[in-house]
Order: structure tokens, then sequence, then C-alpha cells
């Protein structure tokens, strides 16, 4: 009897052991790929790579492109690169996510590393890159490439760190770049300001809030224009997150729990929304490109990206305004505005390089490949040379050629635009100032909603109405629950699929069961065959 | 015992591969308890409030079929009106872009003048019914952005027993380059006997929006074929795509504006 209670016991643990078995093995998903690499690279097949880009609205990007697939089809004849070019990354995430659905996910594409987490949650497998970096053939700067591309020590160790997830790498940097205060420094200082290296945003709402004076006629007098928008921010995502960051306020940690709505956000929406209601402030949403306004004279501090440096400032090769509308002024460029000067803030962004996963390893090996040739030293530097970028890699910001290209900022108005170059050495002199937020599932909307808090804000007491405790009590519910804050919640890597289906308990018990019944008869066949003996 | 067994472990092992096989599910939420007794009486509760409402809005509807709403402004208390005012208009759609997420952007115009409508909160059901010349009550925000004036924010309802007006397009070739041009902002326009300059696709590749540069007496004018407007008419896609420097055209559109006029192209004829 006692030995039979042991036998029980152990029927009971097998299948218990089992239940946890099922239990591991159904629920949850690797959300990164098991891609292994090739022996080797068979350069007898053909292969079809699908590259989606990014450019910025600037044909000297899409050339860059064209080239860099051109001479890259030229290394590997065998591989055959299709691009599709978007100027907005957010219409390129919301087409990898169509894509996911029918399985039809290009292999390269250009994106941000939040998008690349939401990515990761589909079946769109994103290949996870750690070890593959360091494949002594075909990783970075391995022995089988056909080109000198660079080792991974050769790759901003920060820029890389930005696309750890967990113990993953989701994929490469490809461009870096921040934002930036552009100003109308001749407008400023006949206001009679001085700028100072690094603005604090009270000097910022302060000049703002001063340009806004009127002469009798109602004009306004630093422009004698009908038209004035002082302070202009594009990326109120960006503005929000980074006032939070230089607070050291919540916004999100890295297992996705929200933190956004707390005081200190209640008390930057205020200042912004008492800003908003002079109208010595605007947004990018309600009004316009920051730098149209800027170049024509309507606008004196501006924050956008650094990418966007070709199109500000009077001389800018890149303009979206009639020439008969653009007043001649000096732009300096300046870190975004601090709080506390002495402890600069600023956000890091620009676009990254995943890949997905496909059936034939080889196709993938041909993408990693292409990956692996856009941090080369040529598409680096002339991408970057294109805007306010900064190459993600040493061996390109160190490159003898590259150095001679900052040395000649200013010299002219065209591949060494001023104001570009200020740009890409304020971010160079920065790198370790920079800032990224938690990636995770979910964290797109986030960022979202904290931008559209701010221009929700805006928009109120534009249009008289008020801003206070109740009205973000009763904003933050509704942003909540309109970008379904709260509901993604969990670090791609381990996130919490919460608990098990009723259906899915109902089938780890039948399993539970039929070990029991196996379990059974083993011992009762044994018992049989003891017996027989 | 032996065949029990087996039949059993096969079974599971099938009811396992079968749940197994689909590892990317959506979180199943877990479904309350289910009192029918008490929803059919919720239900029945809702019915009548549901009957209540509908009787109450016939009265409504009367009133506005005669469409003289309280707040419903002219096109002139429109045009007057300050930027960020709320603002309630009754106009006839003339055309959207393409319904996304719940939004939908519209071209609009009435005897008197046209409205943009940006993102107008609109379903899905509803951007279905909104045909040229249906008339709808809107009410929203004036806003500007870049020199187009729009109302954003909006919600609209459609106007029962309402009319049809569809613009006829007005000819403005000789208004090109005054300061008059802006008066007939985001109406249906044609511009005839224009010179081809230039034609360039955004991105640098087909499949987005067509920017199209036209001349007229040595100056230069800016169009766009916007994607989201008719972009999916292959056929015009095509032929807008196709335009050479030098060929001659009238063209049709929405005299939208982007720093600076830019029409929304509908309809190009080559001469």
């Amino acid at each position: 009897m006692i030995k039979m209670k042991r036998f029980g016991k152990f029927i009971l643990s097998l299948a218990a052991a089992g239940l946890v078995l099922s239990m591991a093995g159904c629920h949850g998903k690797q959300a990164g790929s098991d891609f292994e690499m090739p022996e080797a690279f068979d350069e007898s097949r053909e292969y079809e790579i699908v590259f989606w880009a990014k450019n910025d609205t600037n044909q000297t990007q899409t050339q860059i492109y064209e080239k860099c697939v051109a001479d890259f089809e030229a290394l590997y004849p065998n591989i055959h690169v299709s691009m599709k070019l978007y100027n907005d990354y957010s219409v390129i995430y919301n087409d990898v996510i169509t894509n996911i659905a029918t399985d039809t996910t290009p292999n390269v594409c250009i994106t941000y590393p939040d998008h690349i987490a939401t990515y990761m949650t589909g079946d769109g497998e994103i290949v996870f890159l750690e070890d593959l970096i360091d494949d002594p053939r075909y990783g970075l700067a391995g022995s089988e490439l056909k080109f000198d591309g660079p080792s991974t020590d050769e790759i901003v160790p920060k820029y890389l760190d930005e696309l750890m997830l967990g113990d993953h790498l989701m994929g490469l940097p490809f461009m870096r770049s921040s934002e930036a205060l552009y100003i109308n420094k001749t407008y400023v200082e006949a206001m009679g300001y001085e700028i100072p290296d690094v603005p604090t945003w009270d000097w910022v709402w302060e000049v703002s809030e001063a340009a806004l004076a009127q002469n009798p006629d109602g004009t306004y007098a630093v422009n004698g224009q009908d038209v004035m928008i002082p302070f202009i921010y594009k990326s109120t995502d960006n503005m929000l997150i980074t006032m939070l960051r230089q607070c050291n306020a919540g916004y999100s940690d890295d297992m996705g729990n929200i933190l956004i709505f707390n005081e200190t956000t209640g008390s930057i929406l205020k200042e912004i929304a008492s800003h908003g209601r002079t109208k010595a402030f605007s947004t990018f949403k309600i009004s316009s490109y920051p730098g149209n306004f800027m170049n024509a004279g309507q606008c004196i501090l501006a924050v956008d990206s650094t990418a966007g440096a070709t199109w500000i400032g009077s001389n800018a090769p890149l303009s979206d305004i009639h020439d008969n509308k653009k007043v001649e002024f000096e732009t300096v460029v300046r870190p975004v505005p601090q709080y506390d000067p002495s402890n600069i803030k600023m956000i890091s962004q620009g676009p990254s390089v995943c890949i997905f996963n496909k059936d034939d390893e080889q196709e993938v090996l041909a993408s990693w490949l292409f990956a692996q040739f856009l941090l080369t030293n040529e598409v680096q530097e002339s991408y970057s040379e294109t805007e306010g970028y900064v190459p993600v890699t040493l061996k390109a910001q160190n490159d003898p050629a590259y150095l001679e290209y900052l040395s000649l900022g200013g010299s002219d108005n065209d591949l060494h635009y001023g104001v570009k170059t200020d740009c890409v050495n304020m971010i160079l002199g920065n790198i370790d100032n920079t800032f990224i937020t938690p990636v995770f599932n979910g964290s797109t909307s986030l960022r979202n909603a904290a931008g559209q808090m701010v221009e929700n804000c805006v928009k109120t007491v534009r249009r008289k109405g008020t801003v206070d405790d109740a009205y973000l009590e009763q904003m933050y519910t509704e942003v909540s629950q309109m970008y379904r804050l709260g509901e993604q919640r969990g670090n791609v890597g381990s996130r919490d699929l919460g608990p098990l289906p009723k259906t899915s308990v109902i089938l780890l018990s039948c399993i539970a069961f039929a070990w029991i019944c196996m379990g059974i008869y083993v011992i009762k066949d044994r018992f049989y065959a003891k017996k027989r003996r | 015992m032996k065949k029990f067994t087996a039949v059993c472990a096969a079974a599971a092992l099938v009811l396992t591969l079968s749940a197994c096989g689909k590892t990317t599910e959506a979180p199943v939420v877990e479904q309350p308890e289910i009192d029918t007794d008490a929803l059919a009486s919720d239900l029945n509760d809702v019915a009548d409030q549901f009957g209540e409402a509908l009787s109450d809005l016939d009265t409504d509807t009367d009133t506005d079929a005669d469409a003289a709403d309280d707040g419903v402004m002219s096109y002139a208390d429109y045009a007057a009106a300050a930027l960020d005012d709320e603002v309630t208009v009754v106009t006839y759609v003339q055309a959207h872009q393409s319904w996304w997420d719940n939004k939908i952007t519209v071209y609009c115009q009435d005897q008197d003048g046209a409205i943009f409508l940006y993102e107008l909160a609109c379903s899905e059901e509803d951007a279905a019914k909104l045909t040229e010349g249906v008339q709808i009550k809107v009410t929203g925000f004036k806003s500007e952005w870049a020199g187009e004036t729009e109302i954003t924010d909006a919600t609209f309802e459609f106007v029962e027993g309402g009319d049809l007006f569809v613009a006829a397009p007005k000819d403005l070739t000789d208004k090109l380059g005054t300061d008059e041009l802006i008066d007939y902002q985001n109406q249906k326009v044609i511009f005839t006997d224009m010179t081809v300059v230039s034609v360039a696709f955004k991105n640098d590749q087909p499949g987005d929006d067509i920017y199209v540069t036209l001349s007229k007496d040595g100056a230069e004018y800016s169009f766009c074929l916007e994607y989201y407007l008719n972009g999916s008419d292959q056929e015009f896609y095509d032929l807008v795509s196709g335009l050479e420097a030098g060929q001659v055209v009238d063209v049709e559109g929405f005299l939208y504006w982007y720093e600076g006029a830019n029409t929304h192209i509908t309809s190009v004829t080559v001469k």
C-alpha cells in the first residue's frame, strides 16, 4: 500500500512535470528568430532582397541609396536589391505591420527601435544580431566580406547599446541625429538678448513672450509683419519626453510601466499651455514646419531635428517657401532648451536597420550582408553629409575625408552648409548627453500619447479653454484610453502573457490525464509481468 | 485498457498540437459569467430608451431639414470668424480623401465658398455616404496650417432631406499670381492652357503624391496630385506621371494652399 502511494506520487509528479513542460512549450513565443548562419554564402543562387528606406524629401539621399544598392550589387552580382522609399517613419511602420499579416515583410528595413519592438510581437520575426555581428566569416569586418566594413568595436558603443533589448541586438544603427534649437540671432539680439551657449527653458519662454510686442499699427515689432509665432517645436512627443528627462521625472521604465501621468508632467503641461495661450508658442501640427516660419522671419526660436538642418536659415539649400517670402538673418544652433545647463540632456534619434527572418537562411544572409554594407564609410559619410546626421561608426567619424568635410563647414551653402555642420558638431560634442527612452511593446503608443497631450493643451488654451488639474485628469484618462496605455505593457523579451485561456487549461488537463493513464498502464503492465515471472 | 490509454494519449497529442501550432494568438481575456435574465431586462430598457431617443431625433431632424439651426453660420460669417473659433457650417461634399482610422479629409463647397475639412471624425460606414454633392452640417474649429484655412477637430451629421450641390469648376487662369487668388481657396477651379514645366514624384518614386509645376506667361505655379485623393485612379496617375515638359494642358482641381497655391488636381486635359 505504501509502495502504491509512492507510485501514485510518482505518477502525479510525472503528470505535473508534463503539465509544466507543456505550459512552457505552449504559452509564450520567442520574439526573435532562431536564424542560424549557414556554413557559407551560396553565390551560385540568385537572391531578391527588398529594402524599405526613409529619406527626408531629399533627392541626394535617394541618390545615395541608389548608389549604395548599385555598388553592393556590383560586389554581389547574385543579390538584387529592390528599394522602396518613404519619407515618413510612421508610414513604414504601418506598412510593415500590414505586411506582417500577409508574411510579405521586406528583408531589410530602415526603422525606429520603438517600431522594431512592435514588429517583434507579431509573426514578422526580427533576426537578432548579437551572434551575427561576431561571426568571424560574415560578421562585422568578417573575413568573407567583399567590402571594408566596420568591426563591432568601430561602431559607437552607445548607438549599439540603444538597440539592445535584454540580451538581444534588434538591429544596427544607421544614422544618428538629435534635436537642435535653431535661433534667429539677428532678431533675438535686436530685441536686446544675448544668446547663451546653453539656453534654458526660462530664457526661451522669456524671449518668446517678448517677441510678441506689437507696433501701434498691429504689426510685430521684431519683424514688422502681421505674423509672429516666436517659438515652434516640431516634435511635441520629443518635447515632453525631453523635459521630463531633464527633470528626472517618470515617463516609462524598462518593463513597460507607464509613469508619464505624474505631477511634473502636469506642471510642464501647464507651463507650455500658458505660452500657448499667449500664442508665444505653437507646434508643427497646429501651425506648420518651424523652418518655413523661421525663414520668413515669422519665428525666432525653433526646435527641430538636426536632420532638418538644410531647410532652416536664410541661405538654406532646401526650402518650401517662395524666395520673395524669405528674410535675411543669421542662424545659430544650440542644444535644445535645458532646465539645468550644467547637466545637458537631449534625445538621441535617427534611423536604424533591422532584418526580417525568412525561411531561406541564404536569403537572410544576403540581407545581413546588405545591412552591413550600409555601415561602410562611403555610405555613412555621404548620407550623413546630406543632413545634420552623425555617422554611427567611429571608422567614418574619424576618417580624414569626413574630418575635412566638417572643417569646411560654412564655406558654402550647399555641401558645407554651416547650419548643418554646426548641428553635427553639436551632436558630436554631446554624445554622452544623449538619451533614449525604453523600448517595449507599446512604447510607440506612449510616445504618441506624450505628443498628443502637448497638442491638446495648446489647442485647448488657443480655443479659450482652461488647462488646470481637472482638465489634466480628464485628459490623462482620455489619452490612456485612446492609446490603450497599459494594455500592451511589458518588455517584448519577457512579456507577461496573462493567465492561461480556459481552452488551454482544458487541453493541458487532457495531457495530464493522458500521462496519468499511461503511468497506470506502465505500472499495471510491470505488476503483471512480475507476476508472470 | 491498453487501447483506451493509447486513444487518450493520441487525442491529447492531437489537441496539444492543434493548440501549439499557432503560438501567436492574441491574449485571451477571461469572459465574465453572463446573467441572461438580467441581460434581457437591460436590453429591453435600452430598447425603450433608444425608441424614445429616436422619436426625439425625428423632431430634431424636421428642424434640421429647414436648415435654420441655431449656430449655423453663413459662409461669410465663417470667413470672418477668427482662427481657433468654434464654427458650425452647412456645406456640400465635393470630394474626399481616403478614409483612415475613423477620420476623413473632405473638400466641401456651397454657392458662396469652399471649406476644407481636415481629418473629420467619421465612421467607415458614414464615409461611404459622403458622396459628391451631399449636404452635411459640420462643427469644429477654424484653423490655419501653412496658409491653408480649414476646419479641424470636427464632427458632422448628414442633413436629413438636404438638397444636392455640385460645384462647377471656376476658371481662375487670369487670377494666377494675383493676391485675389486666395479668395477662392479650396474651391473647385480650372486653369487653362498651362505649360508643363516638370513632374516629380514625392520620394522620387511612383506610389505617392506627384508634384507638378506648370507655367503661364513665364511664371511657374505648383500643383499636386494628392495620392489620398485620387492616387488609386491608376489611369489618372499614369496620365499625370507621364506629362512631359512643354505639353499644354487644362487642369481642374481644388485650390488647396501650402505656402501658396498648391491645387490638388483632379483632371488633366492634354491639348
